[in-house]
């Protein structure tokens, strides 16, 4: 009848594709999106996991030529293992690194001020000074819905106006794949092709396509980081995971949250909202 | 049989990889929250110290323990008491790992609910046993219905209320079933609960003997992961173009499988050639795509290919048109009229299109025919005639979802849509 299914017996009798597959697929579809719609595009890479794994989808995505910048908001007090690791791989992949720094915070020295203030100024206002500088009009961005509460009700194409605030009440509809395609003139759209993967999926991946990771993920003396971001900010967990076998191991059978080590969600209830609100990541 | 949380929570599932995507719909305050707190809470899937904190903040506000605060994660809904948006939670049974999308009840928040309810495989519709078949219960079926959802559980909540009551149960089912019929869905179980007090959820609990049917969680397991349809006829769409050291026609294949030698049609065009590679980064010698994949190919001719063609199998190629039957749902607070231009978008395809005919313009939340409509209005539905400004590749929904569903869009997405007939 279908003459599809003929050709098919010349080959291996193709399969489905698994979860992984599927969990690529609709990424990399996402990215390719997003760069098709605005050209002036960025992705933020933090060197943590999760912006690792869509660095290596971005990759994908384009055969090895990304063709935008990569940015990375250096507070000044990340780990400086971090900044090694960003250097080394932005060298041999080749990317078009761009590192936006609020010098003018850093120098002020930020620690008398609350870790609201501090993510805003260092994290938030520094990617308010990149958009600007170099016009942005979207940017990738490498959150999950399973992180936290609020990333949760994030849609996968997502606008900020000018002042970075998030309408979460007034988003538009999202559905079969058709994304907000354009900006208002003062908007910035917040593209997020990993929010549909859990932090197990990610290590799957991780697992599977040999993804270089920063050895802070990984157990030194019982301890690891679950999570990093800066230095002062980033509790270690009790683990003993020193391989990716072994991190995947442990997520099937932890009850801990993934961010029970980050300190500025936590300072006050609805830290996490306050943050975003104001642009935070 | 009973099963308790730790039976539930085993390492060893049936099918640790599987995850299906569940959407809780109905009427505001008919317990979507609670009963997602109770499929946490009854499965062990919460968070560490997740419980003290929702107690802790329930002691703040002078309020009962409530399990709906699991889900309802900003201040305002806490204040409110309702749910703003589309959040996604994790848990697991013997069987599987479910994602469950929480969609919100009230009348303002439709467009979220039709967010989350499109990226589901199934639905749990929630009734509330005293207050019955209300608006949002109506509109939500419907939505459901429109969005070829089929694997769907219905469940009357709040048995607790009402005595546990069998009569209550059957008068409420009396009125649910002939509409639920009439919108084409036949829902796979009818299950009275109390997500308050847990029962006929994970547990059957003691207090409906008279009801021998599944538990929620018995019945969930029942169900299947959508799977894509290897068999179809292939459909790629064409995302873009990228020109490196080879031109990689970069797309999706939508349906069917893609094989390297492949004969194919671009549509609209017509032009013919062969599938030279298939080309993934750090791979080689990839042989074949299925349905599902994003990816990139090289034909054996250089073609006229971009964004929004269709590359197709040359003997089954589907329609190219520019008029078509639609069905759609409209979620603006400004109308839509006839004739007006709006941009219609179907997979990677753009056109402008209009309504050139309202056939039937419905309220969605009674199903009431409004008699000479030119024009639909939040929250209505109609059969409709559409025209585009130039011809598409489509088909209709209920053959090749992936080409028979598109959006109507302003600035921003304004109606869903399904064809029904090319």
């Amino acid at each position: 009848m279908d003459p599809k299914i003929e050709t098919a017996q010349d080959f291996e009798t193709p399969q489905g594709m698994d979860h992984l597959d599927q969990l690529e697929s609709k990424s990399i579809f996402i990215i390719r999106e997003a760069y098709k719609q605005f050209k002036n595009i960025a992705m933020l890479w933090s060197i943590g996991k999760d912006s690792s794994c869509l660095l290596w989808l971005v990759r994908k995505a384009f055969y090895g030529k990304i063709p935008f910048p990569v940015m990375h908001i250096d507070t000044g007090y990340k780990f400086p293992e971090m900044i090694e690791w960003r250097d080394k791989y932005a060298k041999e992949w080749g990317l078009n690194l761009i590192v936006s720094r609020n010098e003018e915070a850093i120098a002020s020295g930020m620690s008398n001020e609350s870790k609201l203030a501090c993510c805003t100024a260092l994290k938030t206002d520094a990617l308010k000074m990149a958009i600007e500088k170099y016009k942005f009009r979207a940017l990738l961005l490498g959150i999950r819905r399973d992180e936290h509460g609020v990333r949760a009700k994030e849609r996968v194409f997502s606008p900020r106006n000018q002042d970075f605030k998030w309408d979460y009440k007034n988003q538009p509809p999202e559905l079969w794949d058709q994304y907000k395609a354009k900006a208002e003139e003062q908007e910035h759209i917040r593209v997020h092709p990993l929010l549909h993967w859990t932090e197990l999926d990610i290590w799957l991946y991780i697992q599977r396509e040999n993804i270089p990771t920063i050895p802070l993920y990984f157990a030194i003396q019982g301890k690891r980081f679950r999570s990093i971001g800066c230095k002062c900010c980033c509790g270690p967990i009790d683990s003993d995971a020193t391989t990716i076998e072994e991190v995947i191991e442990e997520l099937k059978t932890t009850k801990q949250g993934e961010r029970a080590g980050r300190a500025q969600d936590k300072e006050e209830v609805n830290a996490m909202q306050k943050l975003r609100s104001l642009g935070y990541m | 049989m009973t099963k308790t949380k730790a039976e539930h929570n085993q390492a060893n599932m049936e099918n640790p990889e599987e995850n299906l995507k569940l959407v809780l719909v109905g009427h505001v305050d008919h317990g979507k929250s609670t009963l997602i707190g109770r499929l946490l809470y009854d499965t062990d899937s919460l968070p560490e110290g997740k419980i003290e904190e929702i107690k802790s903040i329930c002691d703040a506000l002078g309020k009962e323990m409530e399990f709906g605060y699991v889900m309802d994660n900003l201040e305002e809904e806490r204040d409110q008491g309702i749910t703003i948006d589309t959040a996604q939670i994790f848990f697991k049974t013997q069987k599987r790992e479910y994602t469950i999308i929480d969609a919100p009840g009230h009348v303002e928040f439709v467009r979220n609910m039709i967010t989350g309810a499109s990226q589901a495989e199934a639905a749990i519709l929630l009734v509330d046993a005293q207050e019955g078949v209300q608006e949002q219960t109506r509109r939500h079926s419907y939505i459901l219905s429109m969005l070829g959802l089929k694997q769907i559980i219905v469940v009357m909540n709040k048995m607790d209320l009402v005595g546990y009551s069998k009569e209550r149960f059957d008068e409420v089912l009396s009125e649910l079933t002939p509409f639920l019929s009439g919108i084409g869905i036949d829902p796979g179980y009818v299950i009275p609960l109390s997500a308050k007090e847990g029962d006929m959820v994970a547990n059957r609990g003691d207090n409906m003997p008279w009801y021998d049917g599944l538990t929620v969680l018995e019945a969930l397991d029942t169900f299947e992961p959508s799977k894509s349809d290897l068999e179809k006829p292939m459909r790629f769409a064409v995302q873009d173009i990228y020109k490196h050291d080879k031109r990689i026609i970069a797309g999706r294949v939508e349906a069917g499988v893609l094989h390297v030698g492949d004969e194919i049609t671009v549509l609209p065009s017509g032009e013919r050639s062969t599938i030279q590679s298939i080309e993934e980064f750090g791979k080689d010698d990839v042989q074949a795509a299925v349905a599902g994949k994003a990816t990139g190919i090289v034909t054996k001719d250089k073609l006229f290919v971009d964004r929004g063609d269709i590359i197709t199998a040359p003997d089954a190629a589907p329609k190219v048109t520019d008029t078509f039957k639609a069905h759609i749902f409209w979620m603006s607070k400004d109308p839509l009229a006839k004739g007006e231009r709006i941009i219609f978008k179907c997979s990677t395809q753009q056109a402008v299109c209009s309504v050139e005919e309202f056939t039937k313009v419905l309220d969605s939340s009674t199903l009431e025919k409004l008699e000479g409509r030119e024009e639909i209005r939040n929250r209505e539905v109609a059969d409709v005639l559409i025209k585009t400004d130039k011809p598409l590749v489509l088909e209709n929904f209920n053959e090749v979802p992936e080409l028979g569903r598109f959006v109507l869009e302003r600035l921003n997405t304004c109606a869903g849509g399904i064809i029904t007939e090319v």
